[in-house]
């Protein structure tokens, strides 16, 4: 009774948040109406007994992704009312496929069973009661599908390697380390015999070089008239 | 009616990849909004993972919802990536203006 009208409650959020986050004027509120959409989805995995998947859709999506298309909305300056342009042309076409798209997702809803074999055909069955969901997860991800956890890896690896790259640039009159240089230098290094006692003044070892003299002040005395 | 089963979930799954579909057609200039909606409906195909995998007891669905949310999240950086160079040397995010390759 109660899960029922939690699901009932957090389904209408996240679908009236999911409404928000396609028509809000404002792409700042956009993400902010996407955020509060994961957190309701969150809710919704967790009454549905996937607690991991929960914690980590708020942990990734809110946490993560989410922050970062707050940051690009706030970063680019956007003339926002011109990207709105058309918004009224584009409803009735989006309106019609979305329409006809939600009527073939209802036929199939409507129409379908589960196969007499289905419970047979389950890879991976839940161990039961005494295992958390995560403990369950944990024992199949890094057994059975431990390659395409690895995989998963590669993926995120190429995605920050990919943006790095494409967001980098050079700008000129940034310094640099340029590591032939510096290796190909000669006579960088020099060896001196000081002899015990004596300075390094009197010997004439490179010093750092001393401050140019003071030029000599200019004095303003001959009637030229001064521009202060 | 107050017993929440599969077609409970499926039918929240299919009005959210509705309403991903109808933003990315409602906004097509703005490619920020169209990335959100893509996000929408990546979001559904997890809640209908995840809504089989608690059906069927089978911890399949959530590992598989599990990949869909890390490909998603490469997703949004490498787009958001490519929204900001392009940004960087247009001056605009329109997508009707990527038209530069046409010649």
């Amino acid at each position: 009774m109660i899960a029922a009208l939690a699901f009932y409650l957090f389904a209408a959020i996240l679908i009236a948040s999911a409404v928000m986050v396609v028509t809000a004027r404002n792409p700042v509120h956009s993400v902010l109406f996407l955020i509060l959409a994961f957190f309701n989805a969150a809710a919704l995995f967790l009454i549905a007994g996937a607690e991991f998947l929960a914690m980590i859709l708020v942990i990734v999506y809110v946490g993560a992704v989410a922050v970062l298309f707050l940051f690009v909305v706030m970063m680019l300056d956007i003339d926002f009312a011109q990207l709105r342009e058309g918004f009224q042309r584009y409803a009735p076409f989006g309106a019609v496929i979305g329409g006809i798209l939600f009527l073939e997702l209802a036929f199939v809803l409507g129409s379908w069973s589960f196969a007499d074999s289905a419970d047979d055909l389950r890879l991976s069955p839940n161990p039961g009661a005494g295992v958390t969901n995560a403990e369950a997860l944990g024992r199949i991800l890094y057994t059975d599908y431990v390659y395409l956890f690895q995989a998963a890896g590669m993926v995120l690896l190429v995605a920050m390697i990919g943006a790095i790259v494409l967001t980098h640039r050079d700008r000129p009159g940034t310094r640099r380390q340029s590591i032939a240089d510096q290796v190909a230098r000669a006579n960088s290094i020099s060896l001196e015999k000081v002899p015990v006692g004596a300075g390094v003044k009197e010997l004439g070892i490179r010093r750092p070089p001393e401050p140019a003299a003071e030029p000599p002040r200019v004095t303003h005395d001959a009637g030229h008239g001064g521009h202060h | 009616m107050l017993t929440i089963g599969l077609a409970h979930y499926l039918t929240v799954g299919a009005i959210l990849l509705v309403l991903g579909i109808f933003g990315i057609f409602l906004n097509r200039k703005n490619v920020i909004v169209i990335l959100m909606s893509v996000e929408l409906i990546l979001l559904s195909v997890n809640l209908n993972f995840v809504a089989f995998s608690a059906y069927l007891d089978d911890l399949a669905g959530q590992v598989f919802a599990m990949f869909v949310l890390t490909v998603a999240a490469a997703e949004a950086a490498i787009g958001l990536a490519i929204v900001v160079i392009y940004f960087r040397n247009r001056g605009s995010i329109e997508v009707e203006g990527i038209s530069t390759l046409k010649g």
